[in-house]
């Protein structure tokens, strides 16, 4: 496996990276981004503005919005957000079948290991909580060959920007309609960045043989005129939404 | 009448279903494999009448997935291509590349899945259905496998993971 890590890589340069891999290359990777620099909204493959959105804030204060290529919520990110992904051919992990179930319960196995006797673990259906609040949110895309699965987690965030999300109609039932600052938390509570980076790829590495990877290498040997489908909203495609309600 | 009647009552309990013309098959994981129709590696079935081709993803490709909530669909007049991507379901937090069996001409599109994309999960052989295709190579289809081949397929595929 792969291993690239970046420090305040933009996110969405970020998602088209994981979308080429994820469509082109047909080796596995691990990407971790220690943060990214700005405060940007990433919305899942069919989120609707309208619904998931403060837009007028959104608007009034330009705050980036982007549709990414995997499914799942939606989230705020910024320098507090840690990424952590995984790409893998429907091969390398041993009797896991390659279906969202599975590869999310493989994850929360891995992340087990990171977190053993810190705070009370686990996942809690599709998230990563330290007892009944989120500090991990995942989205995955599966393809005929590969999945990704990846995560941001909650090292840090900052409340204001809690404000631009609307609380989410399709919600796990464990949030309980809980507002964003009763359902996370913040993961710099339990451990440091870099610890917590570290013990992810010393998880990584009681399954995978790891090798450091530098993102000019793949940029070098691109054959392939790949276009990635995560893209920014524009502030028209915004306007619209707002007043269509979608 | 009362043969049928209590052979339906049996199979709903058994999660089974029986389309209107095939039979069906048995399947030890009890999702539902239909006679009459061919099925894909990747868990896509194609029922051929005549000159049109009808698309969708299987019970046991459903029910693997999870609750569907989004469907992407190409439009009509597009072109698909044996084993290459034509759309995908979102369910849960995952989007699932939905492929195409056989290649063709799109003609038509299931625009109910835009608006009740559950019915991928309710009825993944009929109302579920994804495009109606006009086939280019109708050789394709005796590559696809046959309900008992699919049967045993998933059987496996379970078995082995």
């Amino acid at each position: 496996m792969n291993l690239m890590r970046f420090k305040g890589l933009p996110i969405l340069k970020q998602l088209h990276i994981e979308e080429q891999l994820l469509r082109t290359s047909s080796e596995n990777w691990c990407i971790i981004n220690d943060g990214t620099n700005d405060p940007t909204i990433v919305m899942g493959v069919s989120g609707k503005p309208a619904e998931l959105l403060e837009i007028e804030s959104v608007l009034r204060d330009q705050v980036p919005v982007i549709r990414r290529f995997t499914g799942g919520g939606t989230v705020i990110v910024d320098p507090g957000t840690i990424f952590v992904t995984f790409i893998c051919n429907k091969e390398a992990v041993p009797d896991l079948q390659p279906y969202p179930r599975p590869i999310m319960s493989w994850s929360s196995s891995l992340y087990s290991k990171v977190f053993q006797g810190i705070g009370d673990f686990h996942l809690r259906e599709n998230d990563y909580v330290f007892g009944n609040h989120k500090f991990g949110g995942n989205a995955q895309s599966i393809t005929k060959t590969k999945w990704i699965h990846h995560t941001s987690f909650l090292w840090d965030f900052d409340v204001r920007n809690m404000a631009y999300l609307k609380l989410p109609k399709r919600a796990p039932a464990y949030r309980s309609a809980r507002g964003h600052l009763d359902f996370i938390c913040r993961l710099k509570d339990y451990m440091s960045r870099s610890t917590f980076i570290d013990k992810t790829v010393e998880a990584a590495r009681t399954q995978f043989l790891l090798r450091s990877f530098e993102l000019g290498t793949i940029e070098n040997c691109s054959e392939t005129e790949f276009r990635p489908s995560t893209r920014f909203l524009t502030n028209e495609e915004l306007e619209a939404a707002a007043v269509a309600g979608q | 009448m009362a043969l049928r009647i209590w052979a339906s009552s049996t199979a709903n309990a058994l999660k089974l279903s029986c389309a209107s013309k095939p039979h069906l098959s048995l399947s030890r994981c009890f999702s539902t494999v239909l006679d009459g129709l061919k099925y894909a590696e990747s868990h896509e079935w194609v029922k051929h009448e005549g000159s049109v081709a009808t698309i969708g993803i299987t019970d046991h490709a459903q029910d693997h997935l999870g609750e569907v909530v989004f469907v992407e669909l190409p439009e009509p007049g597009g072109s698909v291509s044996k084993g290459k991507g034509f759309g995908a379901v979102e369910s849960v937090k995952a989007t699932s590349d939905v492929n195409s069996p056989i290649s063709g001409e799109i003609i038509e599109v299931n625009t109910k899945l835009s608006e009740a994309p559950g019915l991928i999960n309710k009825s993944p052989y009929e109302d579920g259905w994804m495009i109606k295709v006009k086939p280019s190579s109708p050789t394709e289809l005796e590559s696809l496998m046959g309900s008992k081949e699919y049967t045993k397929f998933c059987e496996e595929e379970d078995a082995s993971h």
